[in-house]
């Protein structure tokens, strides 16, 4: 019985409302309890913040995208790989580092959980694969939907029912978590090099609309009472004038109700909110919509948001947005690679750099931070950076030091070339709001846990939660006046304990952890008819065997399924 | 009552073929009959029963002859040989499945050594083409129900990836190809007359080397420039005609092979594919595709780009981190350089494929061949350790040409004592620890490999 007590740290808790509480947090056998003996081992975090393990609600690290970036960017490991830590794997790659360096930063930053946010349904097995050869963190994966032929076919009729037995099939096929949209319609339409740019564009053959696969979804899945909403990247992403796309887009959602047991609120998850708040109508007079979107997302309680803040680095864009990668293609000439998936969705890499020289960049990085600051909800605003699109993952301590630091997005802010125009086109400027770590844990720790329906595992401190727990080197009463100081805390924790097991001492990996992926069972009636449909189009349409299709247990030996009662 | 296996998946080209039947004796250990395989993909079924399957490694002798000996001493010497070379090259990988590629990144890492697979002398012009220009593909059930022209540059499916042409390709009638065949225009592009060339609408007899330039005068004329008369051997009228095909077509596929890699221009042919490629994504949709040559050849450029950073030629000697530079980490620049103290050949015949310049080199030193079968590489070595035929006797995941992951399953036992690819190499990453009296590191969900199994005196 592995006893372990955190003895004396500031708790920053928002899911028992601790704000920096002195309290000690005792762990027995992988679970956070009440209390533990005396023989318990000690972790001393007198004067330092501790927190629950972070939850990461969208990234994209494991699958044939992020490896596609990784095999066609071997400039991305040169001279930005740290020598391997002694007794651990090598760590290779900066925007799209390989899956060991991948659980090793997470774990360093103390979260516990990453959602890997578009798994194409027939590589499934691949993203299993990476899941499994990532150490420590928890994962879990949305497969892709919004494009997805049953879908688009059940929809039109309007088949609810229909639509819900497919994703229970699939997501048990694909051990997935729930229903990811990527530009729906568009993606579709671009097996044929089209897109569809607005919500009521039809899509190409399937005589659908893009507005009306939303609103299918999302009454697909309170139909099933699945643990997260709908988990939508919206039509038009990254085009100028996008925020009336993205509206429109939110507006599906009113008035509907959050069906589930698990105390999500949310009916509908926009994620990278940054890339669809965007105004003007050319790059030329490209502006700000953030207190727009946000405005809207503030008086709209069942809606969650995540920011994609952008970083200012040279990064590799990855999404199964294919028509958006071509586009952008298009404007930067780098390498671009594209795998369209049969029946499915299809998917586009290209690299990026997000320079400060130019001010499109400058506008871009303010609007992520804007959206942050004007939240007026933080545990219903999560921070992300659309991992590797805005930038990587390991920006999130300094996107948590600009929305801490007034100061910091200042200095930011006058080292960009075009800092007037930035300043015009942004409210940014003149915004004095600071998060406080309170907040911070709200919008990556409780808040996220919330939305993904997994308040029961992680997010919290609380007796009966699963054991994952971050201390970091900042003291509440005094806090650092450099906020360089708050970027470095966030990056190494102090210690970062996950499911029970040191795992970090000093910034430094010290055990492997024992890693598990979490997917959703949903039983469901059985279906004659979609059971028919599915044997139908592997027969005539795929080009793999059913049989082969769905993941084999072994390729995730660490499950922790959630199962849900579909017809309850 | 024999028992018939569907869904099987065949171990043998990049079509990666998984709608084979195959009909198992009632013990589970015959292999009675294969349906709906090619002649070439049949014959690695009937294959794994042959009585002269080897089931024991065999050690090279002072006298030259082969002794059998037990696979504890086969793992310790290959511990110990990996261990004593400076920099050792793991090499093959075109026919095992991504749990043993995996196993083996481990033992790289531990040892110090260079990874690399067949790439390295087949597609890896197309990866020097793709780091510099990407990669705009799909998969093949893309091209089943949408392709109307299909361009095959330089390669020849009805050879070397005999189903390739209808199940995917050619025939197939697909969601939007309802008529199959009917419904595309076929276009080859190949010096020789091959047996695909004979199939297709139309054959363009490009001259020899000539390659770059033809791409390039399609790059041109879709961009609405004017041509020579006649290039590369094809007159102009000509090009022009196919052009338009292309630019008419709804969905253009074009699939290249070693005609592209291995003839004058070799990744500059590659490039210019894509750049076509890109080019006629202005116009309509298109996509591309490496011929690959295995069932899971496409696997270690997966699994290492995950766990490295590179799809081929990882040089590991290091210790602290990966490094690739290809014509500096390549297995044939390495070994003609004489720099290889420890060669192990991994589901491959390097013997065969080598140049013999470099095969000489690498024979100065510890030579060890990891494959079920005798093949020219085995029986040049120092030691041949037998292992379980994947896809026969062994599931895994392996990746189709298009980088699909199939999930391989076993239709018979194999024979008893013979470990897989992933079993041999993790005993021989432990006994690498306990030499060095290290800690295992951490594989998920796998159960460490007690110590004593490994143990030999
Ligand atoms: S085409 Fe290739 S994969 Fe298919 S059966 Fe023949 S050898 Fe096997
Ligand atoms: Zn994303």
């Amino acid at each position: 019985m592995a006893e372990l007590l955190i003895k004396n740290g500031f708790v920053v808790d928002p899911s028992q409302k601790m704000n920096g509480d002195v309290a000690d947090i005792a762990i027995r056998d992988g679970t956070i309890v009440e209390k533990v003996g005396s023989d318990a081992k000690v972790i001393d975090a007198k004067g330092k913040v501790v927190m629950p393990g972070g939850v990461d609600i969208h990234a994209h690290v494991a699958g044939p995208k992020v490896n596609a970036g990784r095999l066609m960017r071997p400039e991305d490991k040169l001279f930005k790989s740290p020598n391997a830590q002694e007794h651990y794997r090598v760590e290779m790659g900066f925007s799209i580092p390989s899956t060991f360096k991948t659980g090793y930063d997470y774990a360093r930053m103390g979260y516990a959980f990453v959602m890997e946010a578009a798994m194409p349904p027939l590589h499934s097995p691949h993203v299993h694969e990476e899941i499994h050869d990532t150490p420590i963190i928890d994962e879990a994966a949305l497969p892709v939907f919004a494009n997805n032929w049953f879908v688009m076919e059940y929809l039109k009729k309007e088949e609810i029912e229909n639509t819900a037995a497919y994703v229970a099939w699939l997501l048990s096929a694909t051990k997935g978590y729930g229903i990811k949209l990527v530009n729906p319609g568009g993606t579709a339409a671009w097996a044929w090099g089209l897109n569809c740019l607005s919500i009521d564009d039809p899509v190409p053959f399937y005589d659908i609309t893009p507005a009306e696969i939303i609103a299918g979804l999302i009454k697909t899945n309170e139909y099933l009472g699945l643990p997260h909403s709908i988990h939508i990247h919206q039509n038009s992403l990254g085009v100028p004038g996008n925020y009336k796309v993205t509206l429109d887009s939110l507006k599906i959602a009113e008035g509907v109700k959050a069906n589930n047991k698990f105390d999500r609120e949310q009916v509908m998850h926009s994620t990278h909110i940054q890339f669809h708040s965007y105004g003007g109508d050319s790059w030329a007079n490209f502006e700000s919509k953030a207190k727009e979107v946000m405005d809207y997302v503030n008086t709209h309680r069942n809606i969650t948001v995540d920011l994609g803040c952008v970083t200012l680095d040279e990064t590799t864009t990855m999404t199964a947005d294919g028509p958006f990668e071509h586009h952008l293609n298009s404007l930067n000439h780098l390498k671009w690679a594209n795998t369209d998936v049969e029946l499915e969705t299809a998917a586009g890499v290209v690299p990026y750099v997000y320079d400060k020289d130019i001010k499109v960049c400058g506008i871009q990085w303010a609007i992520g931070l804007e959206l942050g600051l004007y939240a007026k909800d933080p545990s219903r605003t999560f921070i992300t950076t659309d991992h590797p699109n805005a930038g990587p993952f390991t920006r999130y301590p300094r996107v948590i030091k600009w929305l801490m630091s007034q100061k910091a997005r200042e200095a930011t802010l006058d080292s960009l070339k075009y800092c007037s125009k930035v300043i015009d086109a942004t409210d940014l400027h003149g915004i004095d709001t600071e998060r406080t770590l309170y907040e911070i844990a709200q919008m990556t720790r409780t808040g996220p846990a919330k939305a993904l329906g997994l308040s029961h595992v992680y997010g919290g401190l609380g007796p009966g939660l699963d054991a994952n727990v971050a201390v970091y080197d900042l003291d509440l009463n005094n806090m650092p006046t450099d906020p360089e100081e708050i970027e470095k805390a966030f990056s190494r924790a102090l210690w970062f304990v996950k499911s029970g097991q040191v795992v970090v001492k000093d910034g430094e990996i010290t055990h492997h952890g024992n890693k598990r992926t979490v997917w959703v069972h949903a039983k469901v009636r059985e279906n004659h008819q979609v059971t028919r449909d599915i044997q139908d189009k592997f027969l005539k349409n795929y080009t793999l065997g059913i049989g082969n299709y769905p993941v084999w247990d072994h390729l995730a030996p660490n499950p922790y399924v959630i199962e849900v009662d579909g017809e309850a | 009552m024999p028992k018939l296996i569907t869904q099987v998946g065949c171990p043998y080209c990049g079509a990666s073929c998984d709608d084979l039947e195959v009909l198992v004796s009632d013990d589970g250990k015959k292999i009675l009959e294969t349906r709906n395989a090619c002649v070439i993909g049949s014959e690695i079924f009937h294959h794994a029963t042959n009585p002269n399957r080897l089931k024991k490694p065999r050690l090279r002798q002072p006298d030259g002859s082969f002794k059998e000996i037990e696979y504890e001493e086969a793992i310790d010497y290959t511990a110990k040989a990996l261990l004593n070379a400076k920099k050792p090259l793991i090499y093959g990988f075109g026919s095992t499945n991504c749990e043993g590629i995996s196993a083996v990144g481990r033992v790289a890492e531990k040892a110090g050594a260079v990874l690399d697979n067949c790439a390295s002398i087949c597609h890896g012009p197309s990866f020097l083409a793709i780091f510099d220009n990407g990669y705009p593909s799909c998969t093949l059930g893309e091209v089943k129900n949408r392709a109307d022209v299909i361009v095959f540059w330089g390669c020849n499916p009805m050879h070397a990836h005999p189903r390739h042409t209808s199940r995917y390709s050619i025939f197939p009638r697909g969601f939007f190809t309802s008529r199959g065949q009917m419904h595309r225009t076929v276009i080859c592009v190949d010096p020789r007359e091959t047996d695909t060339a004979k199939l297709a609408d139309m054959h363009l007899m490009v001259k020899q080397g000539h390659d770059y330039d033809l791409f390039n005068a399609f790059r041109t004329v879709l961009r609405g420039h004017k041509i020579p008369e006649e290039v590369a051997g094809i007159e102009r009228a000509k090009i022009l005609e196919v052009a338009e095909k292309m630019r008419n077509g709804r969905f253009v596929m074009i699939f290249f092979g070693m005609g592209c890699t291995h003839t004058d221009g070799r990744n500059h042919n590659v490039d210019i594919a894509i750049s076509l490629t890109r080019d006629l994504n202005d116009h309509t949709k298109a996509s591309i595709m490496a011929m690959r040559g295995h069932y899971n050849i496409a696997g270690p450029g997966q699994v290492w780009s995950w766990q490295f950073g590179f799809p081929y030629c990882v040089d590991l000697s290091k210790g602290t981190h990966a490094h690739m530079n290809p014509g500096e980490t390549s297995s044939i620049d390495l070994a003609m350089r004489d720099e290889i103290d420890c060669f192990v050949n991994v589901g491959t015949d390097a013997g065969a494929h080598f140049p013999i310049d470099a095969v000489k080199h690498l024979k100065k030193h510890p030579f060890i061949t990891v494959d079920p079968n005798i093949c020219m590489a085995s029986e040049i070595s120092d030691l041949h350790i037998p292992v379980r035929i994947v896809g026969v006797e062994e599931p895994g995941v392996v990746y189709r040409m298009d980088n699909v992951p199939i999930q391989f399953k076993k239709v018979i036992d194999g024979p008893e004592s013979v470990p897989s690819d992933e079993e041999l190499f993790d005993r021989i990453y432990v006994r690498i620890c306990e030499l060095t009296q290290t800690e295992p590191i951490w594989v998920h969900g796998k159960a460490p490999v007690p110590a004593s199994t490994s143990r030999v005196k």
